[in-house]
């Protein structure tokens, strides 16, 4: 299982701050499509997706016990 | 070694700049970005901000390192503070250290510039009339530099 981490203004869009996937072997571009299936008001051209605290690749294939987590637009300073 | 961290307590500066001094410099730089009250009109009452704390500190650290590589003889310490953050609050304390001073303020902007582009942290800002998370949603004020 992948575990899925949404921060800020994404949470308002799932409801949720995590949740797991059933993606283990598919790629970050694979997931990326399963979040789009799942949360069709999610805005994808915008979040960045990290792995294990590492911005990933869409061609990175996931393993199971990863940590993805959606990083939209950052803010700090 | 160098400190790169995520804080909810209020950030103290002078830390920071005692943590990079060392006999070597001839100059440091400390910056702090603070909650500002008005942006391009509109009144912000607070601040809350949120991050991915383990991703936040790694990237702080990859930074400074970054940093400390790119202009030698540098020495950085990096805080930012989240949670709710009140008008003139400090979010942020970047401290640089180097042997001659030009090279301490280019590294301190080049490192709150990174901050802004790769550092997993979100900024609320809470209105009279609302909420935004800036970067996120397309509210006013539209565009927002925030230092």
């Amino acid at each position: 299982m992948i575990k899925l981490y949404y921060f800020a203004g994404l949470r308002e869009v799932t409801g949720t701050t995590e949740e797991l996937a059933d993606l283990a072997g598919q790629t970050v571009g694979d997931l990326s499509n399963w979040i789009t299936d799942q949360y069709p008001d999610m805005p994808m051209q915008s979040v960045r997706i990290a792995i294990n605290k590492e911005y990933a690749l869409s061609t990175d294939v996931l393993q199971d016990g990863d940590v993805a987590a959606l990083i939209p637009p950052v803010s700090g300073g | 070694m160098s400190i790169f961290e995520i804080v909810t307590e209020p950030i103290v500066p002078q830390t920071y700049a005692d943590y990079v001094l060392r006999p070597e410099a001839g100059a440091v730089t400390v910056f702090t970005g603070h909650v500002r009250e008005w942006t391009e009109g509109v009144r912000t009452l607070y601040l809350a901000y949120e991050a991915y704390v383990p991703m936040a500190q790694k990237k702080l650290a990859e930074i400074g390192h970054g940093i400390e590589q790119k202009w030698k003889g540098t020495r950085v310490a990096i805080a930012h503070r989240i949670g709710e953050l009140q008008i003139g609050d400090i979010a942020v304390v970047i401290a640089v250290s180097s042997p001659h001073r030009s090279d301490a303020y280019e590294a301190n902007e080049y490192a709150i510039e990174r901050i802004k582009e790769i550092v997993p942290i979100w900024k609320q800002e809470i209105w009279e009339d609302g909420t935004q998370w800036v970067g996120y949603q397309k509210k006013k004020p539209r565009e927002i530099s925030h230092d």
